[in-house]
Parts: structure tokens; C-alpha cells; sequence
């Protein structure tokens, strides 16, 4: 903000009351902003979600319980596909910041491949369960089980089309002001949803199967 | 059309000719006079050759002004269908008794007061809210737009969306018959089987983004965009209450969201979050929704207290009594009305631990809501007031909302409440507070600030009338209900057996024909407005010796609000400029910086419709076209990145001299 300059006050004190010198295109100076407060606006549909499993995490009308059905090294490798994906994601973020186009684009490809197979086991996670007859109907938990998981798993899919989305857009106008907030904005969700996951590995899978 | 049943069914879905309500006369009737009626203004608009203008300047806007003039406008259209739906049900209850059934049959009634209370809190009171904090926000802080212009835009329509979507059920199929929250099982797919609930879940999820994204919207816009010099304790009282509103819708609509999600899974997929066997739960849903629903209440009545505190220092002259104590008393108030949703239900029988909680909880409430209540008292105590329209609505408001907040806090006894629960009394006590809340609060508000907004005050005669209209009517309607509840009569009844009840039932009636003369006056006071606006013309942009900065701009403001950003010393920062001797600016201008408007909100939200309509309808290849063409038309809208200009400063120029000569009366 530049100084403001005086103009009106004839009487006594010298008072600004308006400034002549604005600081310009400040579009997107909210974005970030903006954008935590959607994030934690998402982040109470999962608190939802998680209190639903809380609550019926345990009503298994006499079906198969989360000890049954929950295959942990699956879990585990999804997990870790995730998480790495977090991690070359912070990757293609630091190259962003070098201004390196062409390596920013290949991290976040890798980001990509990485956030593809965690949905392609999952989507085999539950296509499995359900071909068991552990489908969303079969059970109060397991609703809350599917509608807990598949919620983040569709976040991570609306992730990877603004993913792709990005890609094409750094690809063809370089990494400008907007699209260095646009990657911020994408790099804050994607790391909400780790943490979203690693709520969902412990509450869900690592207790579900304690029992 | 038997020739292949299994292409139709996968074109029409569950749509047939039995969908379509011929066999009601009302509804047939209501049709053909809405399609007349909208067939002639829709000719009469292309003949006059407006719709150009119309896409150009309204529809596509950015503007927050115009989007809050929109929405208001959008509220008083489905005031209209909501005061319909409570004249025919008022209509009913008085001539129903004994052996005379009425007009309405259950399956109808029971879709009037959903329908009712839907309308009136989603796109009625919402719309009100949001576009009185749309308007004046900005304004208030001395910003030239929200945060989001683009987003604002599309907030609007999808709230538009969701009216649509509402008012299709009335013609095409038949709206949900669970009362306004749903409550399963009876909303479940076993319970409500037609496309009824169907239409609320998807009306409410399109209504809620724009909601949710309007609230994100206006919290950056008042954190990030305040004009030099205003911190947060010399925000106008309008703008806090505006704040703490939009904190709690971005803290409560994800809430709602969800809970429609697990709603329709249980309908659409056969889930059991809420269903009565295999480990399901009915009761969730009941909490989760009033985990929304109560917050809901206090994002309604938050801006109307603004509104109060900006009229009532205006009219008396002096600085609002207590700013500080109006600022915690705000915040404490978002803050309870997070930890009171069970108040809603203590008949769950969660125990008599969980319902003191939550029924002292209820009660503290009363404290910061009674320090309001006399701030804006010792306000008025010694000023010079002066008893304009906007401070009728006040005082009406004062005495009105005070029974309200008592019968709310009887309430608010468990006990008690086991007798008063789902009774008439309940019934009474919120449309107390709704009504001498909520509505007064925004006609004051839409009294006050309409000169702003089209540079003309609006006709103070029939604004009395329609002041006094609402008041009495209310009061004549209302008070026979607090009686009704008393003697234990419950809600959602067509019809009663024992006589004696009936007089209370005919005066309530009474009231809600005054009621409708109020908002008859209401609408010819517009009329009327606009015929003598010569007369009623506001040249200095400040017609009421205001205290706040929307009154240092011209009315209507310019596009850019402010030819220069305010620099603001007091909270009361127009006065302070006034008392200070300000001068207006008069050359120096600068290209001015603004967003570009968009057609991207108005498509995006068209298609929204086409989107709930399939899937109401089970036409899922409706749906999955409709949601893809959104999704790419949202990608397509990211790839443009043109989307601001300058306003060149001899168009700035030009606009402040054309004021000038104005005010000089040229």
C-alpha cells in the first residue's frame, strides 16, 4: 500500500480520507484465503463422514466386520502411493519455484501416475468387497465404510483432472502468476487429502482391524 | 409408445403423462395462469428488445450490486409462492372441522407445508440475507467488489437453480410431504417412494454451493479487502454481523451437504445410514441436520440484528450504544450456536445429563441476544429519532422479538419442552422470531438501503401501511397459535374433530389476510416508488444523514463504488468524514481496475437444473451429460485469463462531473 496522500481536512488536523495511489490487478491477492476456507469447509464433510463411522463403525447386522474384509498390505501400498505422490508433488513445487517448466511438468506427471494407482487399487479394494457381498448395502459400517473412503477417492480423482487440467495449462502459458497460484491451490488440496487419508488408514483400516 | 417400453423408460426415466398433475384443479389452474402470465412477460421482453440489456448488464454481472439487487429480487418472488402456500394451508385449518374435510387432502397438504417452510427459509429468508450482504458489504468497507466477482455471479445462479428446481415440482410430479427437514425413515426410499424428496435433496444440494461458495466469498472479502485504516473493531456493526453469518454458513452448509449425500445414497443406492434395519440409524440424520439447521437459524437473524444497529444509530443521530459489547455479543452468539442443535429434539431421550446441557446452553443464548436488545434501547434513549420506515420496522422488531426470545427460551426448559414439542406453540415461537426477526429486519434493511440502490427513497405512506399490516397481522395471526399449542394441539394437521378449537384457527386466518394486505402494500409502495421517483429522488447520496461509507458515494454508486479508496479513521467513518469537513474529490482520477463479466455462472447453473432433473427423474443419461458438459464448461472457464479491465480515467471523470452537476442541483 502506498502512503496515503492528503487531499480534504480544511479544519484543524490534516486527516487522509482517501488514497490516490492503489496498488494495481490485485485479482487473486484473496485467492489463498479463499481457498483454506473452502478447504475447511470440505474438511467438515469428512468430519461428517468420519463421525458417521464412528457411529456405525461397529453395526455390522450381523455381517462381515472390518477384521474380515480389510486386506492390510493393500492398504499399506495404496497408502504409500499416496503419500508419494505427496512427495513429488512438493517436488514439481520446488522446481516451480526455480521457474524449470519442463521439470515442474514431469513431477507432476509423476504425481499423476502415482495418485492413478492409488485410485486403481482402491477402485480393486472395493470391487473385491463387493463381489464378496460386503457391498455399501449390506450394513450400516459398511455404508460408512464405502461412503467414507469413496468420498476421499473421488476428491483424489477431481484432483487428478484439475491435475491433468494444470499440466496443459503450464504447458501452454508457462509458469505465470496465475498459474503459480493455481499449482499453490492444487498442491494445498492434494496435501489435505494425505492428511484426509492418514485419518482414514488409522480410524478406519489400523483400528478396524484391531478389533 | 408400448412399441419398445425399454428405450422409453431409459429416455423418460419415471416420467409419464401420470407425473403431470392434471387431475388437480388447483395446480392445473396455477398452471395455465403462471404460463399465460409468463408467456406475456416473456413476449412483452422480446418485443421491447430488453434481453440483450438484460444478459449484458444483469444476468452476466459481476457486479455486486446488481447481484444483490438480483437476489432480493429472486426473494420477493418466492415470498409470493411461500405466502401462497400459507394462505391455502390458514385456509384449510379454519374451514376443516367436524365433517368438513376441507379442500386440501393429506397428499397435498402435506406437500403446502414442506413446500412452505422450504421456500420460505432456503429462498426466501437466504436469498434476503444474502443479497442485503451482497449490496451493502463491500460498500460498507469501502471495496470496489467482493473477492470473487466471478464466483458471486455463479453463487446467485445456483441458488436461482435450486428456486427453479422447487417450483418444477409444482407442475411437473409433486414435492416432498416430509416437512421441511426430511426426517427419515419417512424420507427414505420405503417411506417416500415418489420423486417428492427427490426434488428437495437435489433443489437444496444446487441452493447450498451457491450458499457455501457465497459465504467463502464474502469472508475473504471482508478479511482481505477492508479499505486502509479499518480494522476489524471499526467495522460498521452490519458488516460484523455480515462476517460472523458467513463464518457459520461456511461451518454449517458442508454439514447439510453431507447429510443430503448420505440421504440420497440411501434412496439412490441403498445405503442404511438412516433406514430402520441393518444397523441404520434415523436419528443421525436428525442431529447431523439440526447440526445445520440451528446455525441456520442464527445466519438469518445475525444480519437482520445488523441491519437494526445501522438503522437505529441512523434515525436516533448518535453512535450505536455499546460497539464493542454489539461485536462479542455477535461473536458469542456464532460461536452458542454451534452447541445447542439438540434443543431441537430432547424427546430423542439422550438422558437428562445431555438435555440439561444442551437446554442451558439454549438459555445462555438470551444474554448476549438481551445486551442487543439494550444497546439498541440506550441508542435510542435520548436521541433525536426519527420515526421513518426503517425505524417503525425497528421498534416492531424490538417488541416483537422479545416474545419471541421468551417463548423461546420456555423452549428451551426439557421439561417443558416434552409438553411443547412438535405443538402449534413451537410453530408460533419461530415464525416470532422469523417473521419479527428475520423478515422485519430485512424489510428495514431494504427501506433503508433501497434509495442507495436506485437512487430514490421509496413512498413512506405505503410503507406504513405495509409496516402496520405486517405487524398487526402478525400478532392476530400468530398469538391464536401460541393459544392452539398451549392446549396441546400438534402440527402438520388438515383436519380437527373438537369444534371448540375452530374460532383460534379463523383469527389466525384473519391475521394471514393482513399479512398479505402488508405485502400487497408492500408491492404497490414499489409501484408507487417508481412513478413519483422525482419526487423521491436522492441527489446527495446520503438521505438520511447515514454513518457508514455507502452513503459517501453517490446513489446508485458508480460500477467502481469508490473513485478513490476511503481511508476511514472511526467506525462510524461517513460521520466522522462529515464532521471532519471532507471534501469530494473532484479531479485526479485514475483508471480504475474491475472485473470482466461472464455467462460461464448462468450456463453452469442451467445445466445444474438439467443435472437434478435427471437425476429426480431417473433419466441418468440426462444426468451424466448434463454433469459433463458442466465439467467442461468449468474447465473451459479456467483457460480464460482475460478477466479484468480498466475503466479509463476520463470515464471516471465524466461520471464524478455528471455527480457534481447533480448535487448542484443542474
Amino acid at each position: 500500500m502506498s502512503a496515503p496522500t492528503l487531499h480534504a481536512a480544511t479544519p484543524a488536523e490534516e486527516v487522509a480520507f482517501y488514497v490516490t495511489e492503489e496498488e494495481h490487478a490485485h485479482s487473486g491477492a484473496s485467492t489463498m484465503l479463499g481457498f483454506w476456507i473452502y478447504l475447511m469447509s470440505d474438511c467438515l464433510i469428512f468430519a461428517v463422514l468420519f463421525a458417521c463411522y464412528g457411529v456405525y463403525g461397529r453395526s455390522y447386522a450381523a455381517g462381515p466386520s472390518g477384521a474380515d474384509l480389510f486386506d492390510l498390505p493393500l492398504v499399506a501400498l495404496n497408502t504409500a502411493m499416496l503419500l508419494f505422490s505427496s512427495i513429488t508433488y512438493g517436488f514439481a513445487m520446488l522446481e516451480m519455484e526455480r521457474n524449470r517448466k519442463g521439470m515442474t511438468l514431469l513431477w507432476l506427471a509423476v504425481t499423476g501416475l502415482f495418485g492413478a494407482a492409488f485410485i486403481y487399487f482402491e477402485l480393486y479394494e472395493f470391487a473385491h468387497l463387493i463381489a464378496e457381498g460386503a457391498g455399501p448395502q449390506r450394513s450400516a459400517f459398511l455404508s460408512s465404510f464405502f461412503t467414507l473412503v469413496g468420498t476421499h477417492g473421488l476428491h483424489v480423482t477431481v484432483g487428478l483432472v484439475w491435475l491433468v487440467t494444470l499440466m496443459v495449462q503450464v504447458a501452454n502459458r508457462g509458469l505465470g502468476e496465475d498459474n503459480k497460484r493455481r499449482l499453490m491451490c492444487l498442491s494445498l488440496f492434494w496435501h489435505f487429502l494425505d492428511v484426509i487419508w492418514i485419518g482414514v488408514f488409522s480410524f478406519v483400516y489400523l483400528m478396524g482391524v484391531l478389533q | 409408445m408400448s412399441s419398445n417400453p425399454d428405450f422409453w423408460s431409459f429416455v423418460f426415466g419415471r416420467l409419464s403423462w401420470e407425473s403431470f398433475p392434471l387431475h388437480e384443479p388447483i395446480l392445473v389452474i396455477t398452471f395455465i395462469a403462471v404460463a399465460l402470465g409468463g408467456a406475456a412477460m416473456l413476449g412483452a421482453m422480446t418485443y421491447f428488445r430488453v434481453w440483450p440489456y438484460l444478459w449484458r448488464e444483469w444476468l452476466t454481472s459481476v457486479d455486486h450490486k446488481r447481484i444483490g439487487i438480483m437476489y432480493i429480487v429472486l426473494a420477493l418472488i418466492m415470498l409470493l409462492r411461500g405466502f401462497a402456500d400459507a394462505l391455502m394451508m390458514r385456509a384449510q385449518q379454519a374451514i376443516a372441522f367436524g365433517g368438513s374435510e376441507g379442500y386440501l387432502p393429506p397428499h397435498h397438504y402435506d406437500q403446502i407445508f414442506t413446500a412452505h417452510g422450504v421456500i420460505m427459509i432456503f429462498f426466501v429468508a437466504m436469498p434476503l440475507v444474502t443479497g442485503l450482504m451482497n449490496f451493502v458489504v463491500p460498500l460498507q468497507i469501502g471495496a470496489r467488489d467482493v473477492a470473487f466477482p466471478f464466483l458471486n455471479n455463479f453463487s446467485f445462479w445456483m441458488t436461482v437453480s435450486g428456486a427453479v428446481i422447487v417450483m418444477m415440482s409444482l407442475f411437473v410430479g409433486e414435492f416432498a410431504q416430509t416437512g421441511w427437514l426430511a426426517y427419515p425413515p419417512l424420507s427414505g426410499l420405503a417411506g417416500s417412494p415418489g420423486v417428492g424428496v427427490d426434488y428437495y435433496i437435489w433443489a437444496l444440494q444446487v441452493a447450498g454451493i451457491g450458499t457455501l461458495l457465497s459465504g467463502v466469498n464474502l469472508i475473504a472479502t471482508i478479511v482481505k479487502m477492508r479499505a486502509p485504516g479499518m480494522t476489524m473493531m471499526k467495522l460498521p456493526v452490519f458488516t460484523w454481523t455480515s462476517l460472523c453469518t458467513n463464518v457459520l454458513i461456511v461451518a454449517s452448509f458442508p454439514v447439510l451437504t453431507a447429510v443430503l449425500v448420505l440421504l440420497s445414497l440411501d434412496r439412490y443406492v441403498g445405503t442404511n445410514f438412516f433406514t430402520n434395519d441393518l444397523g441404520g440409524n434415523p436419528m443421525m440424520y436428525v442431529n447431523l441436520i439440526w447440526i445445520w439447521g440451528h446455525p441456520e437459524v442464527y445466519i438469518l437473524i445475525l444480519p437482520a440484528f445488523g441491519v437494526f444497529s445501522e438503522v437505529v444509530s441512523t434515525f436516533c443521530s448518535k453512535r450505536l450504544f455499546g460497539y464493542t459489547s454489539m461485536v462479542y455479543a455477535t461473536v458469542v452468539i456464532t460461536i452458542l450456536s454451534y452447541l445447542v442443535w439438540l434443543h431441537h429434539f430432547f424427546t430423542m431421550g439422550s438422558g437428562a445429563s445431555v438435555n440439561s446441557f444442551f437446554g442451558i446452553t439454549t438459555m445462555i443464548i438470551s444474554i448476549p441476544t438481551g445486551a442487543k436488545i439494550f444497546n439498541w434501547l440506550f441508542t435510542m434513549f435520548r436521541g433525536r429519532i426519527r420515526y421513518e420506515v426503517p425505524m417503525l420496522w425497528t421498534v416492531g422488531f424490538m417488541v416483537t422479538f422479545v416474545i419471541g426470545g421468551m417463548t423461546g427460551v420456555m423452549l428451551a426448559v426439557p421439561p417443558a419442552d416434552f409438553q411443547l414439542h412438535n405443538s402449534l406453540f413451537l410453530i408460533a415461537h419461530f415464525h416470532n422470531v422469523i417473521i419479527g426477526g428475520v423478515v422485519f429486519g430485512m424489510f428495514a434493511g431494504i427501506s433503508y438501503w433501497f434509495p442507495k440502490a436506485f437512487g430514490f427513497k421509496l413512498d413512506p405512506f405505503w410503507g406504513k401501511m405495509s409496516f402496520w399490516f405486517w405487524l398487526i397481522g402478525f400478532w392476530v395471526a400468530f398469538m391464536p397459535i401460541y393459544v392452539l399449542g398451549l392446549m396441546g394441539v400438534t402440527r402438520r394437521v388438515n383436519h380437527f374433530d373438537d369444534p371448540s378449537l375452530q374460532i383460534w384457527f379463523v383469527i389466525a386466518a384473519f391475521g394471514a389476510v393482513l399479512i398479505a394486505c402488508g405485502i400487497a402494500c408492500f408491492l404497490i409502495q414499489l409501484v408507487v416508488s417508481f412513478l413519483r421517483r422525482e419526487q423521491l429522488r436522492d441527489l446527495t447520496g446520503d438521505p438520511w444523514g447515514g454513518r457508514t461509507l455507502e452513503w459517501s458515494t453517490s446513489s446508485p454508486p458508480p460500477v467502481y463504488n469508490f473513485a478513490f479508496t476511503p481511508v476511514i479513521h472511526d467506525h462510524d467513518a461517513w460521520w466522522d468524514m462529515k464532521q471532519r469537513g471532507y471534501t469530494r474529490p473532484l479531479h485526479g482520477f485514475r483508471p480504475i481496475h474491475m472485473p470482466k463479466n461472464t455467462g460461464t455462472g448462468i450456463i453452469l447453473a442451467g445445466l445444474s437444473i438439467a443435472f437434478a432433473f435427471g437425476m429426480i427423474w431417473y433419466m441418468w443419461w440426462l444426468a451424466a451429460l448434463s454433469f459433463a458438459a458442466m465439467i467442461v464448461i468449468s474447465i473451459g472457464h479456467t483457460f480464460n485469463y482475460h478477466r479484468d479491465f480498466f475503466i479509463p480515467a476520463e470515464v471516471v471523470d465524466r461520471t464524478e462531473k455528471s455527480r457534481t452537476a447533480l448535487m448542484a442541483g443542474e
